[in-house]
């Protein structure tokens, strides 16, 4: 068994070895589950290790492994391999699913199904990811739905239900579109084959409507996953009422697969259908940074504030991917995805933290906390200049990158333009909520209970403000791991 | 004319003939310890129903008795699906027997089996007649299957239902067969798709009006037992009054039953007037509106139901509606996806009854409320539950997602086969948004089962082999998603036997 399946079934057979624990042994099932996730993590950022010494100076595929027939009569196979776009982001699930799950260690109430379930949707992450065959592809894009389901229908907030439901309905209605447009696909290839490599190689060869249908149909499955306006309003219910970790794993690796599916899949695909639908593109993109900056600004919960700016922050993903000429700007999209997955992250991380203690979110119920505890306060302000794009860290790097290249290819400057207003509406929103919470006077009556960050929760964020200072420093190695694979996807989709 | 004795290969049917035997056998058992068999009648009839699949797998394939008997690919597939679906009926149906049906166990087993030699029958026929009477053998004993619980108003109304619309769609179905005999003046289906194929080219078409009727008639008939609306009045009734454990017979075995029959008289022997060309003669697009019908109908009304047999019921003619779509892609893949699709639904199902008919053992409710909090009081069964509703719902890596890839692949392959069948893209469509409503109904199961808050859920009794059923399900539902090729292997060779040819 080659390291990609390793990296999907080590957490499958935790997720089996954890069922069969008693389950009035809290601390047993929650160290296993840290095991059986810190091995998928130091595996994955080995495979970043490895593959930018070894094989980052080709677009090929590496560690493949496959196709073995899977089932022959329809022409599915199991086929894993990784490239420059994927290794990245396998690192980011790894490491945040590890931090997630000893995030979670104050999860009291059915520690087991908990974990369990946590185990299965990290699987499924890591398939989605790894994943060559588009029904393979399917299978683990849809497996994800239900932990994720049950994570935030049984462990969530007061409106829980509704959130999950809502989530996994919204999400299941954008994959039979992708189903659709895979069978059309399968059918119209010669010789018929689900393979996504043979499918991008060789660009689609269907009549410009089909293309452009399966192009739309595509888009709305991943779309409803970045999300992009306006597919977004599943997003703030399911973030507000996951409990912590799972709105850390939602943020940080499940909306990132809307946009690495769009560049793995569809993108290079319909090179046709993208030239026509760029413009639109960058226009939702556009919308979702402004309205997703401008709803943040209204929110009272704090949570709900960090929710939000993902749609704005996703926003900068979708502008540059409408910029797909250039290839400043899909690197930009690449570490926007990357930087976001650290600093929304660790955002939520954060919330939960306040939350846990003072049991509410409301922005206006703090003020002057940072007298109280005053280390909380550096790492939150810390995580809150990442995002709104302070220089020296991932934030500024993803989103200057994002301007510069989009600013060349994109034939509407303005939209760059407006873009630039999002960050300093960015600014404006994360500011006032620091202000607001941290500043000012401070009521000892009401918060003079408080205590400062423990230190698991210090370590759950550690390694996060590590790579968002090194990504913002140093990005040269991510740009070196990526860049054959970003030169090689856009001679694709400038076909 | 020299008259030629046709050959009687009674090896051929020895399946039916063992099937029968173990019939006769547990009820005269039964009478025989005078009604005190307690449950080892129950394993008896289990073990007939074992040893019959065992001599089926050893009888192979061939034709007897003239062309009236076919072990074809297609026979061999359903009997499968038909035994099983017997057996799980009888597995979960101890609770039942041990306490509600005690004087009359011997005829409870002994009607499910000989329905099922009904069923085989109907399986091995390429002939009108003998198809005819193979499917009144199969509903006639599940008139008084779904009346068993005599002391019970529902069942008794369920039966007196089913017999009657039962009754109704054979007169409905025999008329249609009638004008077909008269047009083709042969009751062979293979001779009959050649003989009205030529006899429509021959008149130019001018069969119009007499063929439009036979198959509206037929339509109608089997509409009938497959629940397709707007003939499917009588199921969510008739599912709710009878014995669960006889539902779910209803739901998997007489419901392949009724596809069976579909496959031989509309798919094969019409086999020509699938045509946007023969309109108005077209048969394609009526069962496009009856499965579109099935799965809105289905689906939507499905989540208003607060009684989970109700909700089976409505989510299976919305099932029906998705097998019908695997029905109308005349290809390669087409009749193999459709077998596959019941195969899938066999242990889905099944499997689904068996923990309703478990919950009803222990609590008297088949509620949906009565469901909550049972992943607490019972993890393994809410878990079993769990996994087949999201396998009703078509979630990966189930069997039942691979059953509706396989429909939808299908059909779309139709779809664009020739020009004409465009609407054949807008049904898939249709039925993967259908199948989005039907996630909210299984999921809110789902949800009372494992968000409930009840301080005392129920729990679940313990019932060895009721509880075996539910593992027999839950292996195949994960098995034969994981690992479908055998399967699908297998049934593709059905759609090549009746000489749908790979391009």
């Amino acid at each position: 068994m080659g390291i990609l399946s390793q990296l999907i079934f080590i957490p499958l057979l935790g997720m089996i070895v954890v069922m069969f624990l008693p389950k009035q042994n809290k601390w047993a099932i929650r160290w296993t589950t840290t095991f059986f996730a810190a091995i998928p993590c130091v595996q994955s950022l080995w495979l970043l290790w490895d593959y930018f010494y070894n094989y980052s100076g080709s677009y090929l595929m590496a560690y493949v492994e496959g196709p073995y027939e899977w089932v022959p009569s329809l022409n599915v196979q199991y086929f894993l391999g990784v490239d420059g776009i994927s290794v990245p982001l396998l690192a980011l699930t790894g490491l945040l699913t590890l931090v997630s799950v000893v995030a979670s260690f104050n999860i009291e109430n059915r520690v087991k199904e908990y974990f369990a379930f946590f185990l299965l949707l990290e699987a499924g992450m890591m398939g989605v990811f790894v994943a060559l065959d588009f029904f393979l592809f399917y299978v683990f894009w849809e497996i994800m739905l239900v932990p994720m389901y049950f994570l935030i229908g049984v462990w969530g907030g007061p409106r829980k239900e509704y959130a999950a439901i809502k989530f996994f309905l919204y999400t299941l209605f954008g994959s039979i579109f992708m189903l659709v447009a895979i069978l059309i696909l399968y059918f119209t290839s010669e010789p018929h084959t689900l393979s996504i490599l043979e499918h991008v190689q060789n660009g689609s060869t269907l009549p410009y409507t089909l293309q452009m249908v399966c192009f739309i149909f595509f888009f709305i499955a991943f779309a409803i996953k970045v999300p992009v306006w306006p597919f977004h309003t599943w997003l703030p219910d399911a973030h507000v009422e996951a409990p912590t970790a799972v709105s850390v794993i939602l943020a940080a690796v499940l909306l990132k697969m809307g946009t690495y599916a769009m560049l793995r899949i569809s993108w290079p695909m319909f090179p046709a259908a993208l030239r026509d639908c760029a413009f639109y593109i960058a226009l939702l993109g556009l919308i979702g940074i402004i309205y997703g900056a401008l709803v943040s600004m209204a929110q009272k919960d704090l949570k709900k504030l960090v929710a939000y700016s993902s749609v704005s922050h996703m926003g900068f993903c979708m502008l540059a991917l409408a910029a797909y000429t250039s290839e400043q700007a899909i690197a930009g999209c690449m570490y926007q995805m990357i930087s976001h997955g650290l600093l929304t992250g660790a955002l939520f991380l954060l919330v939960g933290v306040i939350y846990d203690r003072a049991h509410t979110r409301e922005i206006a119920a703090f003020g002057g906390l940072g007298s109280k505890i005053p280390v909380y306060t550096a790492i939150m302000v810390f995580f809150a200049m990442g995002s709104l794009g302070l220089p020296g860290m991932s934030g500024f790097v993803s989103e200057f990158m994002i301007f510069v290249g989009s600013f060349g290819v994109l034939a509407q400057k303005w939209m760059v333009g407006i873009a630039v207003v999002g960050v300093l509406l960015g600014a404006a929103y994360l500011l006032r909520m620091v202000q607001r919470i941290f500043l000012g006077p401070f009521d000892e009556a009401k918060w003079g209970f408080l205590t400062e960050i423990n230190v698991r929760e210090t370590l759950t964020v550690a390694p996060l403000m590590v790579l968002t200072l090194w990504i913002g420093i140093y990005p040269k190695p991510l740009n070196v791991l990526m860049s054959e694979t970003l030169q090689h996807l856009i001679t694709l989709m400038a076909r | 004319m020299e008259f030629q004795l046709p050959e009687y290969s009674l090896r051929l049917m020895l399946p039916e003939i063992v099937l029968f035997l173990a019939a006769l056998a547990v009820m005269t058992f039964d009478i025989g310890t005078r009604r005190r068999s307690g449950a080892a009648v129950g394993y008896l009839a289990m073990g007939g129903l074992v040893l019959t699949g065992i001599v089926l797998a050893s009888t192979g394939y061939g034709r007897g008795f003239g062309n009236m008997f076919f072990n074809d690919p297609l026979a061999v597939f359903f009997k499968v699906i038909f035994i099983g679906a017997a057996f799980m009926a009888i597995g979960s149906s101890f609770g039942i027997t041990a306490t509600k049906v005690v004087n009359h166990r011997g005829e409870y087993f002994g009607l499910i089996m000989l329905s099922t030699v009904g069923m085989m029958f109907l399986a091995s026929s390429r002939e009108l007649l003998s198809l005819y009477i193979g499917l009144e053998l199969t509903t006639i004993p599940l008139f008084v299957l779904a009346a068993f619980f005599k002391d019970d108003k529902r069942s008794v109304e369920a039966g007196i239902k089913y017999l009657i619309v039962g009754a109704f769609s054979s007169a409905l179905l025999l008329f249609g067969i009638s004008y077909l005999y008269g047009l083709s003046g042969t009751t062979d289906l293979t001779q009959m798709q050649l003989a009205l194929a030529t006899k429509q080219l021959y008149t130019q078409g001018q069969m119009g009006a007499v063929l439009l009727l036979a198959i509206v008639a037929i339509l109608a008939g089997l509409g009938f037992k497959l629940a397709l609306p707007p003939f499917h009045q009588w199921v969510p009734d008739v599912y709710e009054g009878s014995p669960t454990p006889v539902t779910a017979f209803l739901s998997v075995g007489s419901k392949a039953a009724g596809i069976v029959a579909f496959i031989k008289i509309i798919v094969i022997g019409l086999f020509s007037f699938y045509e946007p060309l023969m309109a108005p003669n077209d048969w394609g697009i009526m069962v496009g509106v009856l499965a579109a019908a099935a799965m809105i109908l289905g689906n939507t009304v499905a989540i208003r139901q607060s009684n989970i047999k109700r909700m089976l019921a409505y989510s299976s003619i919305a099932h029906a509606g998705y097998v019908m779509v695997g029905m109308l892609a005349l290809n390669e893949l087409g009749l193999a996806s459709v077998a596959f699709y019941m195969f899938a639904y066999l242990f889905t199902n099944m499997g689904a009854f068996a923990v309703v008919t478990l919950f009803e053992d222990r609590t008297g409710s088949c509620e949906i409320s009565a469901y909550d909090g049972l992943a607490r009081s019972s993890p393994f069964v809410a878990l079993s539950l769990t996994v087949f509703l999201l396998s009703l719902t078509g979630i990966p890596p189930l069997a039942g997602f691979v059953g509706k890839y396989y429909v939808f692949a299908a059909a779309i392959k139709h779809a664009g086969s020739q020009a004409g069948l465009g609407w054949l893209y807008w049904l898939v469509g249709l039925a993967l948004l259908t199948s989005v409503f039907a996630l909210y109904y299984y999921a809110n199961v789902i949800k009372v089962m494992y968000f409930g808050k009840s301080p005392d859920p129920a729990g679940m009794s313990f019932n060895p082999p009721a509880l075996a059923m539910i593992v027999i399900g839950l292996v195949g539902v994960v098995l034969f998603g994981l690992y479908p090729g055998p399967i699908i292997e297998f049934a593709s060779h059905i759609p090549l036997s009746y000489g749908f040819l790979v391009p």
